[in-house]
């Protein structure tokens, strides 16, 4: 039964996602039963379109209460952010004390072994 | 209950550039900059979470959980899309999650196709034409839809959403996406249209056998049907 067939396909038909071929198209022509249908998708479609432009009033304190654990976030950030660069702040002066010894060090070694081995002639 | 969208204060009309700067803003680092994204949409984002649950403190909920989440990954907003629709997607996995925790909590999966009634025209189906009354039973017709099919059929043909964000915001596959929505469009439309005469669908008169048969379908295991 053709009716049947095209019956799932209409409300695409009716939202544009789809276009008949010719032998469906001429069905419909002539069949009321599924011009009916499909006049009833345009319809529920035309009237789902409309009720994006209603809202719904939001109980009252919805806005605030989004605002304030937005604010808790933040603050939560912040004070990781401030931690991770203390801690990147006392790696970095490790790593440069750390750095400054090894160069003592090795001015140090140098030196001496210049000593013990002086250059002949 | 209801308002309209360019007459409600927290949903101001706002010109695209303005939001952009805000966004822009927000990216930034100014607080004060998000914080004014969030007037400027939560009115719409709760309508949106409200359409999708069903429940006004669950709508609370996803409301809340969406912005945190937004605020979380502003970072990430490519701008490749409005701001707005950004949110619609971020608040519809949040309204989905929020679904699966409830489903697991309460059992109303078996209370969504009750009391379908009084969504029946009456005997003239003219007198239906009016706007006001059919969005109004309109409106009561999405509330009584299950939630799987109710979230794909406001995302599409309200929010204008692509299939592609829906399955991928409510974590299913596109022809699931589309299944569901030839579905719900259907049952819309004979709770809205039904043919004189016409018995109950047999969705309406017995729920828990049709929504484990949709679950099957929906994600077209033909074997397991």
């Amino acid at each position: 039964m053709r009716c049947d067939d095209l019956s799932g396909r209409l409300g695409d038909v009716a939202s544009g996602s789809l276009v008949l071929d010719d032998a469906d198209r001429l069905h419909v022509d002539q069949c009321l039963r599924c011009q009916a249908e499909l006049v009833q998708y345009r319809r529920l479609l035309r009237t789902l379109r409309a009720l994006r432009t209603e809202v719904f009033d939001p109980a009252p304190g919805v806005l605030a209460d989004v605002l304030a654990g937005i604010e808790e976030l933040g603050e939560r950030r912040a004070v990781r952010s401030l931690l991770s660069g203390r801690r990147a702040a006392y790696v970095g002066g490790i790593a440069a004390a750390a750095a400054t010894a090894a160069a003592g060090g090795a001015i140090v070694i140098a030196s001496r072994s210049r000593r013990r081995f002086p250059l002949a002639g | 209950m209801t308002r309209n969208l360019s007459a409600v204060q927290g949903s101001k009309t706002v010109m695209p550039d303005a939001m952009g700067e805000l966004v822009v803003a927000a990216k930034a680092g100014d607080r004060s900059a998000f914080d004014e994204l969030v007037r400027l949409t939560y009115a719409d984002t709760y309508t949106l979470a409200f359409r999708l649950t069903a429940d006004p403190e669950d709508a609370c909920d996803v409301v809340q959980e969406s912005y945190l989440r937004a605020y979380r990954g502003l970072k990430r907003f490519r701008g490749d899309a409005q701001f707005s629709t950004w949110l619609y997607r971020i608040t519809s996995n949040c309204a989905s999650t929020q679904l699966g925790r409830r489903a697991r909590h309460r059992h109303d999966e078996l209370d969504d196709d009750v009391a379908l009634d009084e969504l029946r025209p009456d005997a003239n189906p003219e007198a239906s034409l009016d706007s006001a009354v059919l969005r109004s039973r309109l409106q009561a017709a999405l509330l009584s839809l299950p939630p799987r099919l109710r979230a794909v059929v406001v995302l599409r043909d309200v929010y204008d959403l692509p299939h592609e964000s829906i399955a991928s915001e409510l974590g299913i596959s596109v022809s699931a996406a589309k299944v569901r929505l030839h579905r719900a469009r259907r049952r819309l439309r004979e709770q809205l249209y039904p043919m004189p005469g016409e018995p109950l669908p047999i969705h309406l008169s017995a729920p828990a056998v049709t929504g484990r048969f949709d679950d099957l379908v929906d994600e077209g295991d033909a074997r397991a049907v």
